[in-house]
């Protein structure tokens, strides 16, 4: 496959607890804590786990819609950690979003047309009646009709909403879209026509995603490679073969076994997961996932295991493991 | 929501269109609904007609009087009477809108675009400037509303215009702190993450994504402000400080006419009414424009 399109390294993002009349940081919720993974041009990564794990807020710091605490960011061999608004705007056009509640990612105020021809305006992309033929295209591509254009956002249904979201994604020709969510808000027959669309497009125009999800047979189905978030970390990443097949750390092994199968014969073994998930505020010591793990020996209770890799690219995070590299 | 379905022949095709009608348009028919509200509407309207036909509806000059004609009690001829020099006061209050409906503009106009700036950047930035901001308007609020007016008109001299000024200065908290809540509100959206995700720069989030998305509750505010800054420049215009003789304008009528407040009586009875009457009014459609905005409101 091609080369690497997006290098993040040890990103981290704490945001801070204030207390007191006169605020005094008291603690931080590491949202994100050291995370690290590479996107080859033209795959699908997709980034996993359950509510409150980091993932949105890794989707939104790559995209520096938040600032991050540490760690970098390299997009097409440039470092955009430190850039300033200035020097992100040119970026932008290649890195586009689209947002999971498409009841509220596009504003009420602004007409079809306006969503979609306002990325083209903003980086100065051809005149009025390009940027309109332009929209006319967008709507096409993504299913909806011309006359759709001069309507308002809250006239479209939930699906439609959402491929107006991802035809604002397009408009500019991004190489990398990270899709946040974008169908955790839709019907299940929706997610499916807009999972296709997804699919569809990225055929045509070679693009990359970042596709963000707790549904783990969504991301199964349009992911080549998966990586597993617990707490602000990445506990496993692999093809979707490698981590659907043969699932390494114990977190990942709990998540698949937990996917409802449509056979009501099939007996499986669910492992279930005891407790909550920590507090992001005061995580557990050593390996985050300690605490709930069935496998659990001492030294997870002391020190932080990194990913390592098991071969072919599969990457997990779990002391279990370590006898297998030195081996 | 409107729709209608059309069902086409034998054929199974079934067409259906929804229209649907603006934000804007939905929110004039709950507006139409409320009777207050309309009774409000019908008041600023019939307002607005009497300073743009005020030629041809005044039967009078409203600067020039029959000195034989001073303090005759409403008839016929003068059907509100006429004051201390003959004027008819009908003709007067008529003229008067004119200046009403300038000072309510012009007043409102400047907190508005001031108050409006100042809030929506110390919404929209926040941490220190938001702090700067909001603390100098608290100052200002700290004033006695008038006292700060009347201070400002003396500053300045004197003056219709100045009084106007001055009551725009003084009204620019209000605005400020509404358009901050709004600010702070909206910019919570994801369409405002969408658009610096697009590459937007601040001010054209501001001005295309949070602004318009905030027009609610600032329409809502300049139509309640209206009323109040009639009523304020009147008072100034009262203690000398609004508008000059002969101008027609209601405060300098009441001010006018309070010596023969017990001899002639309807010399500041009716520019009273006319006040009273008008400020009620933009404060029923600002009530309705509220209720009519914001729909949650009353639920």
């Amino acid at each position: 496959m091609a080369e690497d399109l997006l290098q993040v390294r040890d990103l981290k993002k704490y945001f801070p607890v204030m207390k007191g009349i006169i605020p005094r940081q008291v603690g931080a919720v590491k949202a994100v804590d050291g995370v690290t993974f590479d996107v080859k041009e033209g795959e699908t990564l997709g980034l996993v786990g359950e509510s409150g794990c980091g993932k949105s807020t890794t989707g939104r710091l790559l995209l520096r819609l938040l600032e991050p605490t540490a760690g970098q960011i390299i997009f097409n061999g440039k470092d955009i950690t430190r850039l300033n608004a200035r020097e992100m705007r040119p970026i932008r056009k290649q890195l586009q979003m689209v947002f999971q509640d498409p009841y509220a990612s596009l504003n009420p105020r602004m007409t079809v047309e306006e969503i979609l021809s306002e990325p083209m305006r903003v980086h100065g992309i051809g005149d009025r009646h390009s940027r309109v033929r332009k929209v006319m295209e967008l709507l096409d591509v993504v299913g909806l009709a011309s006359y759709h254009a001069r309507r308002y956002p809250h006239e479209f249904s939930g699906g439609q909403r959402q491929r107006i979201g991802i035809a604002r994604a397009l408009a500019v020709n991004p190489k990398l879209i990270i899709c946040d969510e974008p169908v955790s808000a839709l019907d299940v027959s929706i997610q499916a026509q807009v999972i296709n669309l997804l699919e569809d497009l990225q055929k045509e125009f070679g693009l990359t995603y970042i596709f963000i999800a707790h549904d783990l047979s969504v991301v199964k189905h349009i992911s080549d490679r998966v990586a597993v978030m617990y707490l602000g970390r990445i506990v496993e990443l692999g093809t979707d073969t490698q981590l659907y097949r043969e699932p390494r750390h114990p977190y990942t092994r709990a998540l698949l076994s937990a996917i409802p199968i449509p056979n009501p014969k099939h007996k499986k073994q669910r492992v279930i997961l005891k407790g909550d998930v920590p507090s992001p505020l005061n995580p557990p010591s050593g390996c985050h996932f300690h605490n709930r793990c069935q496998q659990v020996m001492n030294i997870c209770r002391t020190e932080i295991p990194h990913l390592q890799d098991l071969g072919n690219g599969h990457q997990v995070a779990c002391h279990l493991y370590r006898e297998t590299k030195t081996a | 929501m409107n729709m209608r379905a059309v069902i086409k022949g034998n054929s199974e095709q079934v067409e259906v269109t929804c229209q649907s009608r603006s934000l804007w348009s939905d929110a004039l028919s709950r507006l139409l609904r409320q009777k207050a509200a309309v009774l409000g509407l019908i008041i600023v309207l019939a307002l607005i007609a009497s300073a743009i036909f005020a030629p041809f509806i005044a039967p009078y000059d409203p600067e020039k009087g029959k000195l034989s004609d001073r303090l005759q009690p409403p008839s016929a001829e003068h059907w509100l009477g006429t004051d201390s020099q003959g004027r008819d006061i009908l003709s007067r209050i008529i003229y008067g809108s004119r200046i009403s409906i300038q000072v309510g503009v012009i007043t409102v106009g400047i907190s508005l675009v001031i108050g409006t700036f100042l809030g929506a950047v110390s919404g929209y930035f926040g941490g220190i400037l938001d702090l700067l901001v909001m603390r100098f308007i608290d100052i200002m609020m700290a004033f006695p509303y008038i006292l700060l007016a009347i201070a400002i008109t003396a500053v300045l001299g004197p003056s219709l215009i100045n009084a106007m000024i001055a009551i725009g200065i003084v009204g620019i908290p209000i605005y400020a702190r509404v358009v901050r809540g709004a600010v702070l509100s909206v910019k919570e959206n994801e369409y405002i993450d969408a658009a610096k995700a697009v590459g937007c720069t601040n001010g054209q989030i501001i001005w295309r994504h949070v602004l318009p998305n905030c027009i609610a509750p600032i329409i809502v505010q300049a139509t309640l402000g209206i009323g109040t800054a009639i009523l304020d420049a009147a008072g100034l215009s009262f203690l000398g400080l609004g508008a000059k003789p002969p101008k027609p304008e209601w405060g300098l009528m009441l001010n006018q006419g309070k010596d023969a407040l017990q001899t002639a009586p309807w010399t500041v009875m009716f520019p009273g009414l006319a006040i009273l009457l008008v400020v009620l009014g933009f404060n029923l459609l600002g009530d309705g424009l509220r209720d009519a905005l914001d729909p949650k409101l009353k639920d």
